[in-house]
């Protein structure tokens, strides 16, 4: 008996070993989303106006949404997302494991992170900075005034790294506060462990709008770093990186050139405007080139609209959160958002 | 060769009979077992390393050199963002060790002092050590460090803070303590405290002896106490007090100065001390429940006091009994002090995974986690066998 199984044990460790089954997660992602029918996304564990569980229980947001738009741009149909929530810390190697197809999770584009990691970043889809909410009660006008402050940041995020840099090139001194997520930052500083909160503006934005009492805080002038926000994917796989870059395009420029969720139907069917016409495949062959299906831009946009009527529904004015376009409205419109051409 | 059994000496092996004669067999199946474990060890080693070139992932330890610009809040030696990722980790691998050190001595003798009284004939003290004992070992470790933590951070806020004496103050973001700062002098009170600590140890052993030989008891314990105290007391009062307070002082934000134990801390501390104390006053228990009532019986007899008992007749063979588990209870206090993260204190566990987030290097770290874990439970187990040793019962 005991023989017996050690032989099949045996057997089973040498048939494991030598087929080798290389459990790489190497290109063609693309193909492996189709068989799985369903597109593994990495958002935030939960940040206001980004990604939250809306009044159905369901996860919704500005990053939510470009998940759902190249779901319905590769699968045809936005609700094929598998959300995987993550924090600063596990979702790199999240993406680098092959746990998820895409990360969505305003995280900052940096140099290290596009080489030393060896991620592709897929574009901006939110100019951001970084900065600091305090107590009114504090009395503080700047940041620069933060002198012996105790302050709480997320580890394993740039603005752990940026918040360092102000306060030695500033030359004074705080007490770091580590925190895991965003919704734990808050509840230290509703506590009082801290003085002041930093992280993305937006960031700030949304947690401040989360407070019974948003008026009694205040997010400092200061924007003491540049955290241009965007999507990401592993490096080697530049088809996929082309698919998911390109369906961010078409979002922003679909706003340009006024395709909206509501009108995208009527304009599918022909306008007089070539460049409307290329993206959304009534002329040329732009679907070809990607490799996805015609309509991929029409499914991409009736997802949830352009990228302007994703950032007003989830960011804008009308939000809790009311951050205004600013650097993320369009290049012709003052701002910094600017998309190739479809041609 | 060695011997050969009668059955094989006489039959000769053959190639042909490896599988059907019951030694050779063996000695096969193993081989093959082996050799089927090691191409398992290889295929996943050389698979990894296949997949980390692919992505374009340099491995190795050069990382640790490389400047860590991020800054630690609790750090027992000296460390700025400007340090390199190596020395952010000896500052978490040091946090670590302090709260698993705190973590073990309290333990220990909340664990002792729980596992007597509960054998107490005090109805009341021995239910409500039991109520403890069963309420905190029974919820999950997790739940009590937060728990604890959130305890500590409800407490007056800075501009509140409590003051203790106007020198230590008590508020959400810890104990503020004064801190001393040496002056030139001290290094004499530090060698009066050696020198103390040798004379007691030789007191100590010339008491045992007097006693062995004449039976006259010598007050050792309350000597060696005197001594020790005594002693540095003394010439720290002739070198002319050389220790100077650095006071906390309220400023805009924070105190300033002195030394700050925060709440991190001492959530993690309590919560570790009294999550592992409770198995340990089960041990302790079990081990004076193992020893025999003729033992009692018998001291009672010999005229021996009840403390006396205790200390000296059943404490002594109980620790035989307790010394084994008591080390996995300690070894098991260390590894989940690692559950520190979920408060943010900065313990080697959380400082490494910043550093694996901001370096990329997640085997290497991952393999310094378990490298470290493992020695220090190697070292507690050696020094506990050790231990274990020395308190063995020595047959005569």
């Amino acid at each position: 008996m005991k023989i017996k199984m050690i032989t099949r044990a045996a057997a089973v460790a040498s048939v494991f070993a030598l087929s080798g089954i290389a459990a790489t997660a190497q290109a063609a992602t693309l193909e492996d989303v189709k068989a799985a029918g369903e597109l593994k996304c990495g958002i935030n564990t939960g940040l206001p106006g980004f990604a939250f569980t809306d009044d159905n229980g369901k996860w919704a947001g500005f990053d939510v949404a470009y998940c759902r738009a190249l779901a319905a741009a590769v699968l045809g149909d936005a609700d094929k997302v598998k959300y995987v929530n993550l924090t600063g810390k596990n979702r790199f190697p999240a993406l680098a494991s092959g746990e998820i197809d895409i990360l969505s999770r305003n995280t900052t584009w940096t140099f290290s992170r596009d080489l030393d990691l060896g991620f592709t970043f897929l574009g901006v889809s939110y100019y951001d900075g970084q900065g600091f909410l305090g107590r009114t009660s504090l009395g503080v006008k700047s940041a620069k005034q933060l002198d012996g402050a105790s302050v709480c940041i997320q580890t394993g995020t740039t603005t752990e790294l940026n918040l360092a840099d102000f306060f030695r090139v500033n030359k004074i001194k705080y007490e770091p506060v580590p925190i895991e997520t965003n919704e734990e930052a808050r509840k230290a500083y509703e506590a009082e462990r801290c003085d002041v909160y930093t992280t993305d503006a937006s960031g700030l934005a949304a947690t401040r709008s989360t407070f019974t009492k948003p008026s009694e805080h205040m997010v400092f002038p200061e924007i003491i770093s540049k955290e241009p926000l965007g999507p990401l994917v592993r490096q080697g796989d530049d088809r996929w990186a082309d698919i998911g870059r390109w369906v961010l395009f078409a979002l922003i420029n679909a706003e340009e050139l006024g395709v909206t969720q509501a009108n995208v139907d009527e304009m599918a069917k022909g306008t007089n405007n070539p460049e409307i016409n290329r993206m959304l495949g009534t002329e040329g062959s732009l679907a070809a080139m990607i490799g996805l299906d015609k309509s991929w831009a029409i499914n991409a946009i009736k997802a949830g609209g352009n990228y302007g009527e994703i950032f007003e529904k989830y960011l804008g004015k009308d939000t809790p959160l009311a951050i205004a376009r600013g650097l993320n409205a369009q290049w012709n419109n003052g701002g910094l958002i600017y998309a190739p051409p479809m041609r | 060769m060695a011997k050969v059994g009668p059955h094989n000496s006489r039959v000769p092996l053959e190639i042909g009979r490896l599988m059907t004669d019951e030694r050779s067999r063996a000695v096969i199946l193993q081989l093959l077992v082996l050799l089927g474990v090691l191409l398992f060890f290889a295929f996943i080693v050389s698979n990894t390393i296949a997949n980390l070139q692919r992505v374009g992932l340099a491995s190795g330890f050069g990382f640790l050199s490389d400047a860590a610009f991020f800054d630690i809040n609790q750090r027992l030696i000296e460390y700025t963002s400007q340090s390199s990722f190596g020395r952010a980790l000896i500052v978490g691998l040091l946090n670590t060790i302090l709260v698993s050190a705190l973590g073990i001595i309290a333990a220990t003798l909340l664990g002792f002092i729980g596992g007597v009284l509960r054998l107490s004939d005090n109805w009341i003290v021995s239910r409500l050590v039991t109520a403890w004992v069963e309420f905190t070992r029974n919820v999950p470790l997790l739940l009590q460090i937060i728990f604890w933590w959130a305890i500590l951070t409800s407490l007056p806020k800075v501009r509140d803070s409590i003051s203790i004496g106007g020198v230590a103050f008590l508020n959400n973001r810890g104990l503020r303590t004064p801190a001393p700062l040496f002056e030139t002098g001290m290094e004499w009170v530090v060698a009066a405290l050696f020198v103390a600590i040798v004379a007691s140890v030789v007191l100590v052993r010339w008491a045992r002896k007097r006693q062995e030989k004449t039976g006259k008891t010598f007050p050792s314990a309350l000597a060696t106490f005197c001594l020790i105290i005594g002693t540095p007391l003394i010439v720290y009062f002739l070198a002319g007090q050389p220790v100077n307070w650095d006071l906390p002082v309220r400023t805009r934000f924070n105190f300033r100065g002195g030394f700050n134990i925060t709440p991190e801390l001492i959530a993690l501390w309590f919560a570790l001390s009294t999550y592992t104390a409770a198995f340990i006053s089960e041990i302790v228990r079990s081990g004076i429940q193992s020893v025999s009532r003729g033992q009692t019986e018998a001291a009672s007899a010999l005229g021996l006091s009840k403390n006396q008992t205790m200390r000296l007749v059943i404490i002594p063979q109980a620790l035989r009994v307790i010394i084994p588990p008591l080390t996995s209870q300690f070894l098991n206090l260390t590894k989940n002090s690692s559950l520190a993260i979920a408060i943010g204190y900065q313990d080697l566990v959380s400082i490494g995974g910043t550093i694996l987030n901001q370096s990329g290097q997640a085997l290497e770290v991952v393999g310094i986690w378990m490298a470290v874990y493992l020695s220090l439970s190697l070292a507690t187990s050696a020094f506990m066998n050790w231990y274990n040793k020395r308190i063995a019962l020595v047959e005569r």
